[in-house]
């Protein structure tokens, strides 16, 4: 069968990453939330199969990783797009029109909160507050933090992450 | 110590050298490059190298003026330091023009200077006479805004890690005594004195203690611990070690929230440098004490910035709060006594054992000592983050250095302490705030979040924001917190959609009272906080809400009336078209009309219409 | 011993220090409502129902999980206690479907009592309930998670009494659930149907599937007994109706087991009334298995055995025993072949 074999090569590229992340933390108190976020940073989301290993690695209960995993609003079970949107809707944000920044985006996207774009390019959250509240209305994309916003400029920023 | 003094000095070399050259600082805290801040330093590198103008170029962190940033100080040999607001790319060519090359400052975009020693220029404020500055201190902040945080030659030679070694001198029940007699007092928000919470953990067993900071800064409306930990990191590392050395602790963890990536990217930076210069580690200046930090990110739950939730997450569990007792100074981290300040408690600790406890203690009211950093935000004209005295009142904050309310409109209220405070009316303007003035008229200090509301807040959907928040956080262990934020919310609902009870006011106010006393930790005990206060100074809303089925604010959209006013209604017909429900009727040049029945109260008309013919009620 | 003197309700009382409010209270006969306490397992202090008023404390205090302290002074039904109380029911009952007069825990429904008790009739609030599909996949269990009231007592005894830790909480909040790995059906999962959580279940939310629709608790009476499966001798007590076996409960007090059980002693039971059970001993004569006395069958034995002896020697014999038997059975049979039939041929199913 003529295939590409890059999906294979990814696949193993990041069992070995994860494999590197396991002898990090195996052996270390608590290292079960520093794995589960490097997971995700290496397979995007926490996908069932990672789970079982994680938990067969940390010599932890299944139900307990799920348990700690659906907890935290960081982890994610589904994929998600390649670049996080995440609109401050915090209480400086909020009397400031945070609320009309979030429409704007969800229109732009053409997805609600926590919605993917079919493309995969973008994921759309919301968030209590990233802490930038002297420049509300905000939002980060990934990690970088934009302030002052108006409506109309949200769609031109998601243009320039790709 | 020789080798310290020695590093000490050549550092304090290279800092004189570095202030004594031509330079421009940009501050790069997050909010600062949330304004653009990278792209004017990207400017001004350009453009200082096209044009070959001598001036060194550097960064900093925030100093507090969030409403103009970015901003840029420049700096000229024996000259003040001024600092520039609201400095965007296409304003860099004239800046450096003026500045560097004809070294006359551009006296219109100056926010204020810093003459230090030099003769102050004309035409510009000076920093501690401006409005904004005039009634702050800066202790803990002195360095934000100031110094370079990602290098530790700035620290060190600003009296970085004296304190360190200071303490390292001492007897650890003296370090101790010393922090209890400057009367510092939590600053996360509980405000229990620090020095007694060490001296706990000082006397409790256990083979090994820990020392954490929670920098889990989760209240909307805060931060003062990321502009601190953005600013000095080292300052808080260093009071963690003192706060080690003082409780016999050898590692610490410092729990900061995954939404501040830059505060945890410098305090790493921190960290390597200060365990290169043998300030962490194994046998710190050749005391015998040794001291580790680790940063732990958190994973997103407002929750684990209560200190038992905190403590699980670390652990690697759900971050839900434990019963106490047995508090964390006797069973903390991984069952073992453990001292846990936050951010800006232990960044206090160095200033406090290097300038003395009554240095400190000259500051402030008589049961809240020294100072506290808050953040301004909310519809305030001068949003940002300000170091005060213990004891100002809420009118100084809000209109000496906040400048009033933004558009000339009425203040209503200010909200102190995050979702767990509670808001503020103008009739407490003039109260001193410190700890206790503050529970007194039912709010609390918190970590120091002050959002204000102008006259077009309305306090009931305040209140149901606030509930929605503690509904989506709570942890969901105790029944009061996990089903009673749910029902108050949906009760609060209710009311603003115009289907609100009179018995619903009783319900509330039975449910904040049982939550108040039953539920599990703090968080739970004080989320009703928001509706308490907003029932007891603005019961009137909620009985408009719920009586006359009307907002008196206008922005609870069930009970906004749309109509079109007569007199300023041309007939052009946009409205009518823009209607999406068919709402609107009329001819063709008379004043059109509302059918309220069919209206869906979408606002398109009011955005369509040219002539501000259609209002809401 | 330290011990600690405090007044509740007024009264004075010494205990030994590291008590509990509950159990010192206990010990007054003061009687304070529990919901996620359970002796055998750690104290959480999440429900919130023991709260009582200490004197100088900020909030009410759980008596479940605080110890009492010198000169401490509790009340445990004051106003204050009393509305807490009241509220956290309603609360409860506001997100649990009120279907008792169908619920197979009725009469042995902890939450039902309370709100008896404390006269909550039905809830003051309208809103959101859960609407969970009852899971009934399995043939032990019933797992109606709308009447969960997230006392967490399932999840600790999965993992301080079987160790199994098959279940946690998952979500957090309003959405707070109790889920094996990825929120699958226990028949998904790695659970071993060892029934403790249904066992300290204080709702319908966990109910013994064969005992649903077989009878009201209080027509059931309850018969101690020793489990047959296996030789760790396991009490129990047999849930009967009208002569018939319809459920195990199984025994906190129970000497060897507690309340631990297995899946085999906790559901395995309908053997009992199979119509093919053997029920007395059959003789197998002329190729068909003949109805026999005990006497007639025991003799026959007894017969057969000395006459291979006789004629073939000891060593002709073997005796392999099973697990099923009590140790002190296991014993029995040893002595047998050793001492009666003279020989070391005897081993065990379970010996390896």
């Amino acid at each position: 069968m003529a295939s590409c074999s890059c999906g294979e090569t990814t696949d193993q590229s990041k069992e070995a990453a994860m494999q590197k992340v396991f002898d990090q933390y195996r052996d270390i108190k608590g290292g079960l939330i520093p794995v589960l976020q490097e997971a995700q940073d290496i397979y995007g989301y926490l996908p069932k199969e990672v789970l079982q290993q994680i938990a067969k690695e940390m010599k932890l209960p299944y139900s307990n990783v799920f348990g700690v995993c659906t907890f935290y609003a960081q982890f994610h079970l589904k994929p998600r797009g390649r670049n996080i949107i995440r609109i401050c809707l915090g209480t400086a944000c909020h009397v400031r029109g945070g609320a009309k920044i979030f429409e704007a985006a969800q229109e732009a996207l053409g997805v609600g909160q926590g919605g993917t774009t079919e493309d995969l390019r973008f994921t759309l959250e919301t968030v209590a507050c990233i802490g930038a509240c002297g420049l509300s209305p905000c939002m980060m994309v990934n990690d970088n933090t934009h302030g002052r916003l108006k409506p109309q400029e949200v769609a031109g920023i998601f243009e320039t992450y790709k | 110590m020789q080798n310290l003094n020695e590093v000490r000095g050549k550092y304090q070399q290279q800092y004189k050298e570095k202030i004594a050259r031509p330079r421009i600082v940009v501050g790069l805290g997050t909010c600062g490059i949330a304004a653009g801040g990278d792209k004017v330093m990207a400017a001004l590198k350009e453009q200082v190298a096209a044009r070959g103008l001598d001036a060194d170029i550097d960064f900093t962190s925030c100093i507090g003026m969030c409403y103009r940033e970015p901003m840029v100080e420049i700096a000229l040999p024996g000259l003040p330091a001024v600092i520039y607001g609201d400095i965007f790319p296409d304003k860099v060519e004239k800046l450096l023009e003026g500045h560097i090359v004809n070294k006359t400052p551009v006296l219109e975009w100056a926010a204020f200077q810093i003459p230090g020693d030099a003769a102050p220029y004309e035409g510009i404020e000076v920093m501690e006479q401006t409005s904004y500055y005039s009634k702050q201190v800066r202790s803990v902040t002195s360095r934000l805004g100031r110094t370079n945080p990602e290098t530790i030659v700035d620290y060190m030679a600003t009296g970085g890690y004296e304190g360190l070694e200071k303490a390292l001198a001492m007897d650890r029940l003296d370090v101790i005594e010393e922090v209890k007699k400057s009367g510092l007092r939590g600053r996360g928000g509980g405000g229990f004195p620090t020095g007694v919470k060490w001296s706990f953990v000082y006397g409790a067993q256990g083979e090994k203690k820990y020392a954490v900071c929670n920098a889990d800064e989760g209240d909307p409306g805060a931060f003062m611990d990321r502009s601190v930990l953005e600013g000095d990191p080292h300052a808080v590392l260093e009071g963690m070690a003192i706060a080690g050395f003082a409780i016999g602790a050898d590692e610490g963890y410092i729990y900061c929230r995954a939404e501040y990536p830059l505060a945890i990217k410098r305090l790493n930076m921190a960290i390597a440098e200060a365990e290169a210069h043998g300030l962490l580690g194994d046998n710190i200046l050749e005391s015998g004490f040794s001291f580790r930090v680790k940063i732990k990110a958190g994973a997103g739950a407002f929750v684990c910035g209560e200190e038992t939730a905190l403590l699980n997450s670390i652990e690697g569990l759900r971050g839900m709060p434990r019963v106490r007792p047995p508090f964390p100074a006797h069973k903390g981290l991984f069952g073992l006594p453990t001292v846990l300040n936050n951010v800006e408690t232990y960044a206090n600790v160095p200033f406090i054992i290097r300038n003395g406890s009554d240095w400190y203690a000259g500051m402030g009211t008589e049961k809240s000592k020294g100072s506290k950093v808050f953040c301004l935000t909310g519809k305030v004209n001068n949003t940002g983050l300000m170091e005060v005295p213990m004891g100002i009142t809420l009118r100084d904050i809000i209109f000496t250095i906040g400048g009033g309310i933004q558009e000339d409109k009425k203040f209503k209220a200010v909200q102190s302490g995050g979702p767990s405070g509670g808001c503020i009316p103008t009739e407490h303007l003039d109260t001193p705030i410190d700890y206790d003035s503050l529970g007194a008229i039912g709010s609390i200090m918190g970590s120091g979040g002050l959002v204000v509301m102008d006259e077009g807040t309305c306090m009931v959907d305040v209140a149901k924001f606030f509930l929605n928040f503690t509904q989506l956080e709570s942890c969901g262990k105790c029944t009061p917190c996990r089903e009673g934020t749910k029902r108050m919310l949906e009760i609060l609902q209710r009311i603003c959609d115009g289907e609100g009870e009179i018995e619903d006011l009783d319900t509330l106010e039975r449910l904040c009272r049982v939550i108040k006393s039953s539920a599990l930790c703090g968080l739970g005990q004080t989320c009703p906080n928001p509706i308490a206060t907003t029932m007891r100074y603005f019961k009137d809303e909620y009985v408009a809400h719920i009586k006359d089925k009307r907002c008196p604010a206008g922005v609870c959209k069930a009970l906004l009336q749309y109509t079109i006013l007569e007199d300023k209604c041309t007939g052009c017909g946009v409205c009518l078209r823009a209607c999406p429900s068919g709402a609107i009727t009329g001819e063709k040049k008379k004043p059109h009309t509302i059918d309220i029945d069919l209206c869906i109260k979408c606002g398109a008309c009011i955005q369509k219409c040219k002539f501000d013919a259609i209002v809401k009620k | 011993m330290e011990m600690v003197k405090l007044t509740i309700n007024g009264n004075e009382i010494e205990v030994p220090a590291g008590t509990t409010i509950l159990k010192a209270a206990e010990q007054m006969g003061i009687d304070i409502p529990t919901l996620c306490f359970l002796e055998e397992l750690s104290s959480v202090g999440a429900c919130r129902m023991c709260v009582v008023e200490v004197k100088g404390a900020r909030a009410l205090v759980a008596s479940c999980a605080a110890a009492v302290a010198p000169g401490m002074e509790v009340q445990t039904h004051s106003p204050a206690v009393m509305e807490a109380r009241k509220m956290i029911l309603d609360l409860m009952v506001a997100n649990h479907p009120l279907d008792c007069m169908t619920c197979d825990k009725m009469g042995d429904c902890k939450l039902a009592d309370l709100c008896y008790e404390y006269g909550v009739k039905e809830s003051i609030f309208k809103g959101e309930k859960h609407n969970y599909p009852v899971e009934t996949s399995n043939p032990f269990i019933m797992r109606d998670m709308n009447k969960c009231i997230l006392c967490g007592r399932c999840v600790r005894a999965c993992a301080e009494i079987t160790g199994q830790d098959t279940i946690d909480f998952i979500n957090r909040g309003f959405d707070s659930k109790i889920a094996p790995f990825f929120d699958t059906e226990l028949v998904d999962s790695d659970c071993v149907f060892c029934g403790q959580c249904v066992s300290v279940c204080p709702t319908g939310a966990l109910v013994e599937k064969q005992m649903s629709g077989k009878g009201r608790r209080w027509e059931l009476s309850k018969v101690r007994t020793t489990c047959p499966f296996c030789g760790t001798g396991c009490n129990f007590d047999l849930w009967v109706k009208d002569d018939q076996i319809v459920g195990v409960a199984s025994n906190p007090d129970a000497p060897a087991n507690g309340r631990a059980l297995c899946v085999k002693g906790r559901f395995g039971w309908d053997f009992v009334h199979n119509e093919n059970r053997i029920t007395t001993p059959l003789i197998k004569k002329d190729g068909e298995f003949v109805e026999a006395s005990w006497d007639e069958a025991l003799n026959l034995i007894a017969d057969s055995l000395k006459e291979i002896k006789e004629k073939n020697g000891p060593d002709s014999f073997a005796a392999l025993s099973s697990a099923r038997c009590t140790n002190e059975e296991n014993y029995l049979v040893q002595k047998f072949t050793r001492a009666v039939m003279g020989t070391n041929n005897v081993d065990h199913c379970a010996r390896t």
